[in-house]
């Protein structure tokens, strides 16, 4: 379902002396249908940066990232788009909402924008939310006042919300309570018996154990650190 | 799949000083791209010359109009121009000043540009207009005041209100947020969120602010002196800019 072959990028800063940073140098990944691969590696290998270049928010230098049919390297904005919408999910660490837009509504979002009816759409928000234990009194409330660890669960519901083929998942149990965790963990396990293909980062040795069929070091792919 | 908007090679020179030059995008129905860039970097007056208030000096603007598929709006006649800017295209200026007749009701500028369509049936503008203010969230009982007696806020929900009430497929806006305390942005943000979804409209939204853009634009295009120097993906470009002035740009924000 993701196929990254050989692909590798660096930052130039222009501003800085136009100092060119190589980070990333002969990378190649293959997650199939119903896999979860963790990426480990410390801190600055460049795990979130191979996240996000697969999601598109960073550019690739060469190199191919397949997700589905399309080359996320190469493809026009617009077709990004379409693949963020119906094919690639993203449970990022940091939740970015309108403002004054209410829980319920951000988690619906994934849904409405492909075609859910609305009742529909918020029945399924309601018991997203309800599992991952935000109090009904929240849900009429805009997320960006609630506190670390609703945040999070709200940005794991918005992104469970939608079946998508492949799921990328930014520390997703990062600041959760035990029985939120375990929720959480389940969510990923439905994913992958649906046939998800899932590409994670675990901070938490634990959940990666419990959900992750292998690991990835991106280290090797590091320009300037591999062995 | 057709594009609702090509524009090709535009360009337009005030005397032999450039306003924006070499400009070339697709914009595809559903589209939102953002144009960002300083003060005097040529993104107003691209603006301009798309929505047909200025003369471009060169280049193509093709609209896919209803009847006859994409037309060079540069080169048709006047009447059908301003025919287009009363239907498929609205436009949201910064001021709402200029968008609003000050001293006509509320209810008056949204059944204007009904009757401009040749609504003639007072009972229904009159409820159109009513069914309008209240989805930009104006209550009915202030549908005869005029917009003098409204706040900047109102003011704004009330042109955007007299621009959709047509149900155009391409809006143009002006800093549509621009001069509005930060409360008030928020709930105009989610506002056109949502009617572009509902509509599924295509805009062009021209700002200074990175944090409209991220919210409301899929796509970006940044301006300097004139010329398109970035465009992309609005979260690539932003988190991963490539010029640059575009760095700087992303860098200089303040973080609250």
């Amino acid at each position: 379902m993701i196929f990254v072959e050989n692909v590798s990028k660096s930052f130039v800063l222009h501003n800085q002396g136009a100092a060119e940073i190589p980070v990333m140098q002969g990378a190649s990944l293959r997650v199939a249908a119903g896999e979860c691969v963790s990426l480990v590696g410390a801190s600055g290998a460049g795990k979130s940066t191979l996240m996000r270049m697969i999601y598109g928010n960073y550019l690739t230098a060469s190199g191919r990232i397949m997700v589905g049919d399309l080359d996320v390297a190469s493809a026009p904005p617009r077709e990004i788009i379409r693949l963020r919408r119906e094919t690639l999910g993203y449970v990022s660490q940091f939740l970015r909402v309108v403002p004054r837009v209410s829980t319920l509504d951000v988690v619906a979002e994934p849904l409405l924008s492909t075609g859910t009816a609305r009742d529909d759409a918020m029945a399924q928000a309601e018991a997203l939310l309800r599992r991952l234990n935000i109090p009904k009194r929240l849900w009429a409330l805009s997320p960006t006042t609630f506190s670390g660890g609703e945040q999070q669960r709200v940005n794991i519901a918005r992104g469970f919300a939608f079946p998508y083929p492949a799921l990328l998942l930014d520390e997703p149990t990062a600041s959760l309570d035990p029985t939120n965790r375990a929720t959480v963990l389940a969510m990923i396990e439905e994913a992958k018996a649906r046939g998800a293909a899932l590409i994670g980062i675990f901070h938490d040795h634990a959940a990666r154990d419990a959900v992750c069929d292998r690991q990835l070091d991106v280290t090797q792919f590091t320009p300037g650190l591999a062995a | 799949m057709t594009p609702l908007l090509q524009v090709e090679n535009l360009a337009k020179f005030y005397g032999h000083r450039i306003g924006c030059t070499d400009v070339s995008f697709d914009l595809f129905p559903g589209e939102v791209m953002g144009i960002v860039g300083e003060s005097g970097s040529g993104k107003s007056t691209l603006l301009n010359c798309l929505a047909g208030h200025l003369t471009p000096d060169r280049g193509a603007v093709r609209f896919d109009t209803r009847a006859e598929g994409l037309k060079d709006t540069i080169t048709m006649s006047e009447p059908e121009r301003r025919m287009l800017g009363r239907t498929d295209w609205a436009f949201v200026h910064q001021h709402a000043r200029d968008g609003l007749r000050m001293n006509v009701s509320a209810g008056g500028n949204v059944g204007e540009r009904l009757m401009a369509v040749n609504a003639r049936h007072y009972g229904n503008i009159r409820a159109e207009a009513i069914d309008w203010l209240g989805r930009v969230e104006i209550t009915q009982d202030r549908i005869d005041e005029r917009p003098t007696a409204f706040s900047g806020g109102m003011q704004q929900r009330l042109q955007i209100a007299r621009n959709l009430v047509t149900g155009p497929r391409l809006v143009f806006m002006d800093e549509p947020t621009g001069g509005l305390d930060v409360s008030v942005q928020a709930r105009l943000l989610d506002l056109l969120r949502s009617l572009v979804r509902e509509m599924n409209l295509s805009a062009i939204i021209v700002t200074h602010d990175l944090a409209v853009v991220r919210l409301l634009a899929d796509r970006l295009m940044v301006m300097k002196d004139g010329h398109v120097i970035e465009t992309g993906l609005t979260d690539q470009v932003l988190d991963d800019p490539q010029q640059a002035y575009t760095q700087l740009l992303v860098s200089s924000v303040l973080q609250v």
